[in-house]
């Protein structure tokens, strides 16, 4: 491997082990860090790029941090690019969870009183955090009164626990199948109203 | 040994399903890792706390944390290893799926970001997502984590109520607003 490149894949493990050092919360905190860095500061790729990028990322699963690393890293190195991308992006968190893990273990959490009084204070904002961004999502994603049967449904039937009928993998690909067959509907109703009027 | 196997299975399905972001990935590891009793659902939720409190993805970050605890649990003589290792393996296993995806059918996606495929699953996806969040929350409101005795429950509505309005109105960030109630917590139970 050629010394340069050598150099410019060290560059790119160490931007994105910085951005997954000091940004807090994940993907939607990590785009604009990313955008400044990758962007602004080393000119890897141009903005328009970029969001083209970022909009690939979004729509596919996984975890979007690591999706915009990988699809970066490929751009500007392919294979290699990739795996560095995303080694910097996952090593901090890693490294840092797996000194917690080591540290503090379930049974000092709940047998020293202090930790375990603090944590029960936790708790209950955790469950709180989890709640805000159900309504915020559903305020962004225009759910109204018509349409909050779906995520009504959805949740309680995760929530029973029931065999089968609570796996959210059911729901994700129900919810994928409907999309799709919904919008090709609409677009061929549409694609016929077109032609009768011409 | 069969641990490994599974967490390496439930792993790849939270990586290839995990659609919508890190919170609504908690209602597929809830299903996969709390269900199964791989881990508790308190230690559940104390995961998600630390995961917020720490930087970079809820998803690495759980993903570490349950590759160490679950092992350390399930095999006899526990031992420190078990979890290292356990938590490099889900740590590699849930971002297999973003290699794969984003460089086999990031063209694909790219080039039919229009098409009903792809624009029609991610509206079909939307309400979906949604409805795993709130999935997520529902399963931890339980005695586990706001406790089995009226005082208990009581101050840990109290701080779920505070924390949800504060998230909701201001701009206060997250970590503050768990700091703040790990300091109720000191002080009232």
């Amino acid at each position: 491997m050629e010394n340069n490149d050598r150099k410019e894949l060290w560059r790119l493990f160490a931007t994105f082990f910085k951005i997954g050092a000091f940004t807090f919360g994940g993907g939607w905190a990590m785009i604009s860090i990313i955008e400044r860095e990758i962007v602004d500061k080393h000119r890897w790729i141009d903005k328009a790029d970029f969001l083209d990028l970022l909009a690939v990322a979004q729509s596919l699963p996984g975890i979007l941090a690591v999706n915009i690393a990988v699809a970066v890293g490929d751009k500007i190195r392919s294979l290699s690019g990739s795996i560095a991308a995303a080694c910097g992006t996952i090593l901090p968190s890693f490294l840092i969870i797996l000194t917690i893990a080591i540290f503090l273990t379930p049974d000092l959490i709940t047998n020293n009183p202090a930790v375990a009084a603090v944590f029960k204070g936790i708790r209950p904002a955790v469950v709180a955090l989890i709640v805000a961004p159900v309504i915020t999502s559903a305020r962004a994603a225009k759910i109204g009164w018509s349409t909050a049967w779906i995520p009504t449904v959805v949740a309680l039937l995760i929530w029973s626990k029931l065999p089968v009928v609570s796996n959210p993998i059911l729901f994700i690909v129900i919810g994928g199948l409907v999309g799709w067959w919904q919008l090709r509907n609409t677009r061929r109703r549409e694609a016929r109203k077109g032609g009768e009027q011409s | 040994m069969m641990i490994y196997l599974r967490l390496i299975w439930s792993y790849l399905k939270i990586g290839f399903f995990g659609f919508g972001g890190g919170y609504a990935m908690l209602a597929l590891i809830e299903n996969e890792i709390v269900t199964p009793g791989w881990i508790t659902e308190k230690m559940f939720t104390d995961i998600v706390a630390i995961s917020q409190m720490t930087p970079g993805p809820i998803g690495i970050n759980s993903a570490t944390y349950i590759g160490y605890v679950a092992p350390t649990q399930a095999i006899q003589p526990s031992s420190p290893l078990w979890g290292i290792l356990g938590s490099i393996i889900c740590t590699l296993v849930i971002i297999i799926p973003s290699f794969l995806l984003v460089r086999y059918t990031g063209q694909f996606v790219r080039r039919h970001r229009d098409s009903e495929i792809v624009a029609g699953v991610f509206n079909g996806l939307r309400p979906v997502v949604i409805g795993m969040i709130a999935s997520a929350a529902l399963i931890l409101m339980n005695g586990a984590n706001f406790g089995y005795e009226a005082r208990d429950i009581t101050v840990s509505v109290c701080i779920a109520a505070v924390s949800l309005g504060i998230s909701l109105f201001t701009k206060i960030h997250p970590i503050a607003i768990i700091c703040a109630a790990g300091v109720a917590g000191f002080l009232l139970f």
